[in-house]
C-alpha cells in the first residue's frame, strides 16, 4: 500500500514537471536558448541576466496573471546545431513564448521550428533576414540592420564627412548581413567603400587585417563583428597605429568590449541601439540595478533580455490569457510607452513583421566608458 | 615594404610562441612519447593562474611566477604522476585517448571555474610603437619575441651546455642505454614534464593579450602547435622552433597577401607538402621501427 501510495505521489510529481505550462502549479514556462558560451557568450550572458532581472522582479509581483516565470535557461554554445536541437527539446514541452537566441545565425535557424510550432520567439539576433521571412511568430528586441545600417551611413556622411570607407565585418549571418547593408547604405550616400574585409567569428589575431585597413587608407572604417573580436581587432589597431576614426554601431561601444580592450577603444565612435547611458532616467536606473545585481556594467544585449520579459508580460496581460497565437497577433502593431509598462524603459514599437523601433543614440568612448552624444528619433515604421 | 615588415615582425612575435609550444610538445615526445594532445589547453590555463592571482591582490610580476609554479606543479609534476605514468604502460594509444580527455577537461573546469567569457589580460609592456623604414613596429610585438628567442636560447644552452642537459638527451636517444651508463633515466623524463609546465606557462603569458584569456583558446594554440612540431619535425627541438615560426609567419602573410578567409588552410597546404616531401619534417630525422 505504502509502495503503491509512492508510485502514486512519483508519478503525480513527474507529470506536474512534464506539463510546466499548466495552470494549477500557478506557472507559465518560457525558456530561453542563450548563447552562455563559445562566441556569443559575452552577448548570451548579457540577455540572461537583463531576462533574470525582469523575471525576478514579475515574480516578486506576482507574476503575469498571476503565474510565476519558469525559464529554464539553455546553452547553445554559440552553434546553430546546438541551438537547433534545443529548440526542438523545448518546443516538446509546449512552452508559452521562447526567448532568444542571441546570434543570428541560431535565430534563422531556429525560427522555421517555432514558426511551425506557432510559439513566439523574442530574439536578440540583428540581421536583417529575421525579420522578411514573413514569419507571423519572430519579434525583434534591438534594431535589425535595415534600420540601424541607414543611421550609422547618415553619421558616416554628416558627422565623420568621409569620402571614402574600409569595412572589416565577421563572416556570419550577423555580419554578413550587416556588411551588405552597411554597404548598400554607403553607395546610397556617394560613399566608396575601398576596403572590404571579412574575418572568422572566434578569430583571434587581426594583425594582417589591420595591415590591409591601413594599406586602403581610407577616411573611416567601421567595424561590424561580435564583442570578443571587436576587442582583439581594437587591440591590434592601437598596437599598429591606425590613424582613422574607427566606427562601430552598438557592439563596438559596448562596456565589455570596452574592458576588453583595455584602454585600445579610447575615441571609438558609432551608433547605440541601446545603451545604460543614454540620457533616460528609466534606462540609467536600470543600468545601476543590473550592475548591484550582477556586479558588471550591462551592455545592450542586458537590456535586450529585460525589455523582452516586459514585452511579453504587457502583452499578455493584453489579451489576457497565456495564448501563443494570440500574443503573436496582439503583439503586431503594438506600441508600449514606459506609462502603460515601466519595464519596457524606452516607448517601443513592434511593426507588422516584428521589427522593433524606438529611439536610439550617437555613442563615443571616452575615459573608459560609453558616453552618448546625440539622440535619433524613432523612425516611425507602422 | 612597410607592411610587409610589420607583418614579418607581428608573425615571428605568434610564431616565436607556436614555437615555444611546440617544443614541449617535442620533449615530451622524445623522452616519453608522449602525445600531448592537451598541450594546447595547457597553453590556455595558466592565463587563469595569473588572472586568479591577480585577484587575490598579487600584482601581474608575481601573478606570473605563481602561475609558472603552478603550471611546473599541476602541468608538470601532477600531469606525469596522475596520469601519464599509469597510461604509458598500456603503450601511447590509451595515453593520447587519456590527453584528448585531459584537454575537455580542463577547458571545461576553467569555463566553469572561472568564466565563458573572455576576460582581459595585462600585456608585459605597454603598447608604444618604434618606427623602422615607415613601418610602425609595435614594442610588445618585440617583447614578445624576445622572451621567447630567450627561452629557447636558454632551453639550448640548458640542453647542450650542462651535464644535465646531455644526460637528458641520452634519455631521449636512448633511454636504455642511458640507464646502463647510470643516468637517472626517470628524473630526467620528470624534468621535461616540468619544463614543458615552464615553457606553456611563458607562452600563455606572452599569447593572451592578444588573444584574451578564454577557456577555448587551447583549440586553437594546440593546433598550431601541433602542426609546427609535424613540419619542423616532431623528433627535434630546432625542428619545432623552426616550425612554429614558418607558421606564424607564413599566416599573417597569406592572410594579407593572398586570402584572410582561407587562411586557416594555409597551414595545413604547407603541411601536406612537408608530408610528400620529407615526411619526418623540414629538420626531423627519419626513425626505423622494426617488429
Amino acid at each position: 500500500m505504502l509502495r503503491l501510495g509512492l508510485c502514486s505521489l512519483a508519478m503525480a510529481t513527474a507529470v506536474g514537471l512534464a506539463t510546466p505550462g499548466h495552470a494549477q502549479d500557478k506557472t507559465v514556462y518560457m525558456p530561453a536558448l542563450l548563447e552562455l558560451s563559445g562566441a556569443g557568450a559575452v552577448s548570451g550572458t548579457n540577455f540572461r541576466d537583463g531576462m533574470l532581472l525582469a523575471i525576478e522582479e514579475i515574480n516578486a509581483k506576482g507574476g503575469i496573471l498571476g503565474h510565476k516565470i519558469n525559464t529554464p535557461i539553455l546553452d547553445t554554445q554559440s552553434d546553430a546545431g546546438i541551438s537547433r536541437g534545443q529548440m526542438q527539446k523545448v518546443l516538446d514541452n509546449n512552452p508559452y513564448i521562447v526567448f532568444g537566441p542571441v546570434f543570428s545565425g541560431s535565430v534563422l535557424v531556429d525560427m522555421l521550428l517555432t514558426q511551425a510550432a506557432e510559439v513566439p520567439e523574442i530574439v536578440g539576433g540583428e540581421a536583417a533576414a529575421i525579420t522578411q521571412k514573413g514569419d507571423p511568430y519572430v519579434f525583434r528586441t534591438s534594431f535589425g540592420q535595415q534600420f540601424s545600417m541607414p543611421k550609422i551611413a547618415n553619421y558616416i556622411r554628416d558627422g565623420v564627412k568621409a569620402k571614402t570607407v574600409a569595412v572589416l565585418w565577421v563572416n556570419n549571418d550577423f555580419g554578413k548581413g550587416g556588411r551588405d547593408n552597411f554597404v548598400k547604405e554607403m553607395n546610397a550616400r556617394n560613399i566608396k567603400v575601398v576596403a572590404d574585409i571579412s574575418t572568422e567569428s572566434g578569430q583571434t589575431d587581426f594583425s594582417a587585417d589591420v595591415v590591409k585597413l591601413k594599406g586602403a587608407n581610407a577616411d573611416a572604417i567601421f567595424v561590424y563583428t561580435n564583442e570578443e573580436e571587436s576587442a582583439r581587432f581594437l587591440r591590434e589597431a592601437k598596437k599598429q597605429g591606425i590613424k582613422a576614426p574607427l566606427i562601430g554601431e552598438t557592439t563596438l561601444l559596448g562596456q565589455k568590449v570596452i574592458d576588453l580592450a583595455g584602454g585600445a577603444a579610447e575615441g571609438v565612435k558609432g551608433h547605440v541601439g541601446l545603451s545604460v547611458d543614454a540620457p533616460i532616467p528609466a534606462v540609467q536606473e536600470f543600468g545601476a540595478k543590473f550592475q548591484k545585481r550582477f556586479n558588471y556594467v550591462c551592455d545592450h544585449n542586458g537590456i535586450k533580455g529585460y525589455t523582452a520579459v516586459y514585452f511579453v508580460k504587457h502583452v499578455t496581460e493584453k489579451i489576457g490569457k497565456f495564448d501563443s497565437k494570440a500574443f503573436a497577433k496582439a503583439a503586431h502593431g503594438i506600441t508600449i510607452t514606459p506609462k502603460d509598462e515601466p519595464g519596457i524603459l524606452m516607448e517601443a514599437t513592434w511593426d507588422q513583421n516584428g521589427d522593433i523601433d524606438r529611439e536610439s543614440f550617437l555613442g563615443q568612448v571616452v575615459d573608459g566608458k560609453q558616453k552618448i552624444v546625440g539622440v535619433l528619433p524613432k523612425l516611425g515604421i507602422k | 615594404m612597410a607592411s610587409f615588415i610589420q607583418l614579418l615582425v607581428s608573425g615571428l612575435a605568434t610564431g616565436a610562441i607556436y614555437a615555444l609550444i611546440a617544443v614541449g610538445f617535442t620533449l615530451l615526445w622524445q623522452t616519453s612519447q608522449t602525445i600531448n594532445f592537451a598541450q594546447g589547453e595547457f597553453v590556455m590555463l595558466p592565463a587563469f593562474f595569473v588572472l586568479g592571482a591577480m585577484n587575490f591582490g598579487a600584482p601581474f610580476w608575481l601573478a606570473a611566477l605563481i602561475a609558472i609554479a603552478l603550471s611546473v606543479l599541476i602541468l608538470g609534476f601532477i600531469f606525469k604522476y596522475l596520469i601519464v605514468d599509469p597510461m604509458l604502460k598500456h603503450g601511447v594509444l590509451p595515453l593520447v585517448i587519456s590527453t584528448i580527455a585531459l584537454s575537455l577537461f580542463l577547458k571545461e573546469s576553467a569555463k566553469d571555474f572561472y568564466s565563458s567569457q573572455a576576460q582581459p589580460f595585462p600585456a608585459l609592456v605597454p603598447p608604444i610603437d618604434l618606427h623602422f623604414l615607415g613601418a610602425v613596429i609595435s614594442v610588445q610585438s618585440i617583447t614578445v619575441l624576445a622572451v621567447a628567442i630567450a627561452t629557447v636560447v636558454a632551453l639550448h644552452l640548458l640542453l647542450n651546455n650542462t651535464r644535465l642537459g646531455r644526460m637528458m638527451q641520452a634519455t631521449a636517444q636512448n633511454p636504455t642505454l642511458a640507464r646502463i651508463l647510470g643516468v637517472p633515466v626517470a628524473r630526467m623524463v620528470l624534468y621535461t614534464f616540468l619544463i614543458n609546465g615552464v615553457l606553456v606557462a611563458i607562452a600563455s603569458i606572452l599569447i593572451s593579450p592578444i588573444y584574451l584569456a578564454k577557456f577555448t583558446n587551447g583549440e586553437v594554440l594546440g593546433m598550431a602547435a601541433f602542426l609546427a612540431a609535424i613540419i619542423g619535425g616532431f623528433n627535434q627541438v630546432r625542428g619545432a622552433i623552426l616550425g612554429g615560426v614558418i607558421l606564424g609567419v607564413l599566416d599573417n602573410l597569406s592572410a594579407a597577401y593572398i586570402s584572410s578567409q582561407y587562411r586557416a588552410a594555409f597551414p595545413l597546404i604547407i603541411l601536406i607538402v612537408v608530408i610528400l616531401w620529407r615526411p619526418q619534417g623540414l629538420l626531423g630525422r627519419a626513425e626505423e621501427r622494426t617488429v
